[in-house]
């Protein structure tokens, strides 16, 4: 088998998007005067947020506040909910997706999502990972279990089932489900990763592992993550913004807002005097 | 301060209570257990009428006017020839229109119609239906008394049955898994097709076998059709004449002669196994392929 | 698929690129819904080819046979060679007699029943019985009409000296344990979806269980309950083979249950199995008879919809 590490695809695709120094990070989202609403409910107010390349930006808020709405707005899954109308714009790559002609199912190729609770299909673990391959047209057989292989690694659990990937991924752990799924996302090899806090459903040292590879996968990825847990945006984010009642309170560098934040309300969410 | 409950009253009372409660309780037990017991009795008739007459010519044959000759073998194929017609028909129908309600149909005055047509169809008599296959396919389409004018029939009687069943397969299906697809970038239809169905199949399929089992067992439908019972041969294809076990029955039973009171406890005792068969299906592929999710 | 490359220096997303076969997939995307529209379209189309049929066949009868006649006639002697009368309310009361004893043999053995499986029996037991409802409410009715004719018959003709072979009892009875399995599974339905928390504030009170079960649940299940008797009524009036078998062919407009009766779907049954060719008035009325059933199963039908609809419990 051909070994087909993450880092030689990463410099193909450079190759694609025209290669750019690590100094000037390019924009992979910008929203711009961004407002959504359930029917009569005024869920997101003017969103401005700017998402830069090979970063991870955490969005945290109390529950309610609007930022699993925001998150799955950037793939447009928000729109699965009937009676949903946007205004404003999200550019991705330049391209502003919230057009009608923009194709969901393209956006959704370059964009990967991990949802709060692991959801696997209930098929073998190869059927799993080779599920978005294969409706996207891939069908050889070779380069499919390349794609596994590589995919698991990335995801850091191939040494735990490359020897029962045709059993049904229902027989692991939560935590292992969930890193199952990400496997699954990094298997078509997207762009950026959004991740809707991915631990909510899992134990600490579950936990602890998914974060180290977030750590990991941000070498060759953008990874936006939605979490309720402030210690985990500290830990792992480079920037982080703060929804409250769907607004952005602030959005900074993690390690300003975490030690000098300027807004009261966000001082009173992170030192937990609400939320 | 004033006590409005005296206890000991209370407690004097309770032993009255306590046993009319139990009273009860036997009474509510020997309703349930008469269901069981009519169907206890009802079973042992059946054997001990028919297991005399049970025999392999008795399979092999066909029907006679002499009861001893009588044989069940025309209606036997002829049920299974049925079952070839109608569970492809009423399986794609009814797959179809559940797939339509549950992923594609929007919230409106159409498809609220289309919702309340299929539970009230479930409601109308079967012989209604034999009434509509009647007309519409042995005479305007004048398909005869073949299988496939029966088939017809019955598949439209058992689709509402199916269509909920797969209804209610498909809507078990948890919304996550749909999500997951949908966030691969994969489109609806490659959703339904790779992911809803294959989870809902087992849902699915326990419910038409059940739905199945009611067709192989309906009369009514057929007697309307007009489905000869003294039938010497076996259909040649779907076009052909034929005859069911349900029609030979109820021909055998209506009979003066007392010894073919004993025929057509044998022939009930061939459709009873007919259906258990089907039914061991339903449960097997139920407890085999329940999902876990 | 040929590739001329090695695989390690192409990217997946470019495969996707390659491979993609854009206008097949959105053509796909397009057909299977208006597909799959059609196919539900076949149950209305159903429904309608049902009215219809019905409706155009009874119009044929009436130019034969005045609708006042049909309505209000109290005889029903289509066969009399010179003077036929059509006057439906005697299959009607034949009808209404079977489905009359039915429910009361029904009604109190079905929700009993229930009472027993969700306030009483222990898990294990329900396990034990539900199985056996559904057996029972699988077996074809052909087969309880034979049970009807050959068991149930001669043992009622044993208690009571004066009943004739064909008779409205004995198929009463059987339509009776016939339905008895609906209206035991949806009643239990109705009252296991009563929240346990209303059970355990009555017993934590003192309650028995069965006060608990006759002032809390049934109360709060009733209109569960009351549909699925509904329902089970409209199963009672449009069952065919027993009533066939066990009922005779002969309707009369009086209430005795002891005396062979006809109802309107044992009618439709002797005229199919006889010989009354294509066109007759004969031949017209069983469409007339199975118009004026398929009116009582509709408005029961709605009926139980409407009792289930507007008097839904919210808890």
């Amino acid at each position: 088998m051909v070994k087909l590490s993450v880092k030689d695809v990463y410099v193909a695709k450079g190759q694609n998007l025209k290669v750019v120094s690590k100094e000037e990070k390019q924009t992979v989202y910008h929203s711009k005067k961004l407002n959504l609403w359930y029917g009569e409910h005024h869920a997101l107010k003017d969103i401005d947020l700017e998402m830069k390349e090979n970063e991870v930006t955490a969005i945290i808020g109390p529950s309610g506040c609007g930022k699993s709405t925001y998150i799955k707005t950037l793939n447009r899954m928000v729109e699965l909910v009937p009676s949903v109308c946007t205004q404003g714009e999200i550019l991705y790559r330049e391209r502003n997706i919230l057009d009608n002609k923009y194709q969901v199912e393209e956006l959704r190729t370059k964009v990967g999502m991990v949802f709060q609770k692991p959801n696997p299909f209930p098929k073998s673990i190869y059927d799993n990972i080779a599920y978005g391959p294969r409706i996207h047209g891939i069908k050889n057989k070779k380069v499919l279990d390349e794609i596994v292989e590589k995919s698991l690694r990335g995801a850091a659990i191939w040494d735990e089932v490359k020897d029962r990937l045709n059993q049904n991924a229902y027989g692991l752990s939560g935590g292992q489900q969930q890193r199952i799924c990400i496997a699954r996302c990094l298997a078509i090899e997207p762009d950026v990763i959004l991740m809707d806090e991915p631990t909510s459903a899992l134990d600490p040292i579950s936990t602890l592992k998914v974060e180290e590879l977030v750590q990991e996968l941000k070498e060759n990825f953008s990874i936006i993550i939605v979490t309720h847990n402030m210690q985990q945006a500290a830990r792992i984010s480079d920037k982080t913004a703060f929804f409250l009642n769907g607004e952005v309170i602030e959005y900074e560098a993690t390690n300003h807002i975490f030690s000098t934040p300027t807004d009261k309300r966000t001082e009173d969410y992170i030192s937990g005097r609400f939320g | 301060m004033v006590k409005y409950v005296d206890h000991v009253q209370v407690v004097k009372r309770m032993n009255g209570r306590l046993v009319v409660n139990k009273m009860f309780k036997i009474v509510f037990l020997l309703a349930t257990l008469f269901a069981l017991a009519a169907l206890g009795v009802l079973v042992y008739r059946m054997f001990d009428q028919g297991w005399g007459y049970l025999s392999a010519d008795f399979i092999t044959n066909f029907a006679s006017r002499f009861p001893e000759k009588a044989g069940i073998k025309a209606a036997l194929i002829g049920s299974m020839w049925l079952m070839v017609v109608v569970a492809p028909i009423s399986l794609l129908l009814g797959v179809g229109t559940a797939i339509y309600l549950e992923e594609y149909a929007k919230q409106n005055r159409l498809n609220d119609f289309i919702r309340m047509n299929i539970s009230n169809l479930a409601g109308v008599p079967s012989i209604v239906f034999g009434l509509l296959g009647l007309t519409i396919f042995v005479r305007s389409l004048a398909l005869g008394k073949s299988v496939l004018a029966a088939g017809l029939t019955m598949s439209l009687l058992i689709l509402p049955v199916i269509i909920v069943a797969a209804q209610e397969a498909i809507r078990a299906v948890p919304k996550e898994l749909r999500e997951a697809s949908y966030g691969m970038g994969a489109t609806k239809w490659q959703t339904i097709l790779k992911v809803v169905l294959p989870s809902a199949v087992p849902g699915i399929l326990t419910g038409s076998i059940l739905a199945l089992s009611r067709a192989v067992g309906e009369t009514a439908p057929l007697v309307v059709l007009g489905i000869p019972v003294i039938v010497h041969f076996l259909p040649n294809g779907i076009l052909s004449e034929f005859t069911a076990l349900p029609m030979q029955i109820f021909d055998w039973a209506k009979r003066p002669q007392e010894e073919f009171q004993y025929v057509a406890a044998a022939g009930i005792l061939v459709l009873m196994t007919f259906l258990v068969i089907l039914n061991s299906i339903a449960v097997f592929i139920r407890n085999k392929f329940q999902n876990r999710y | 698929m040929v590739m001329k490359q090695p695989a390690e220096k192409l990217s997946v997303q470019e495969l996707i690129a390659q491979s993609r076969s854009k206008r097949s997939k959105k053509v796909v995307e397009k057909i299977m819904p208006i597909l799959l529209f059609i196919t539900a379209l076949i149950s209305v189309l159903t429904t309608f080819g049902i009215v219809f049929t019905l409706i155009f066949e009874t119009i044929e009868f009436f130019t034969k046979v005045s609708v006042i006649d049909f309505l209000f006639g109290t005889e029903w002697l289509p066969f009399s060679g010179k003077e036929p009368m059509y006057g439906i309310l005697p299959l009607i009361l034949g009808t209404l007699k079977v489905t009359f004893i039915a429910v009361l043999v029904a009604v109190p053995l079905g929700i009993a029943a229930a009472i027993f499986l969700s306030e009483y029996a222990s898990d294990r037991t329900r396990r034990l019985i539900k199985p056996v409802l559904e057996v029972l409410a699988g077996i074809p009715t052909i087969v309880y009409g034979f049970f009807a004719l050959t068991f149930v018959t001669p043992v009622l003709q044993e208690i009571i000296p004066g009943l004739k072979i064909f008779n409205a009892l004995s198929p009463g009875i059987v339509v009776g344990i016939m339905i008895l399995p609906m209206i035991a599974s949806l009643s239990e339905d109705a009252m296991t979806s009563v929240p346990n928390a209303m059970r355990e504030g009555a017993l934590a009170l003192g309650s028995t269980k069965l006060e608990v079960a006759i002032k809390i649940v049934l109360p709060a299940a009733l209109s569960g309950i009351l549909a699925s008797v509904v329902l089970a009524v409209s199963r009672a009036i449009g069952e065919t083979m027993i009533v066939s078998l066990a009922g005779g062919a002969t309707p009369k407009f009086d209430f005795n249950v002891t005396d062979s009766i006809q109802t309107m779907t044992a009618y439709i049954v002797q005229v199919s199995t006889g010989d009354a060719g294509y066109g007759t008035t004969i031949y017209y009325s069983i469409y007339s008879v199975g118009f004026t059933l398929f009116l009582f199963t509709l408005l029961m039908n709605l009926l139980a919809h409407f009792i289930s609809k507007r008097f839904r419990e919210e808890y």
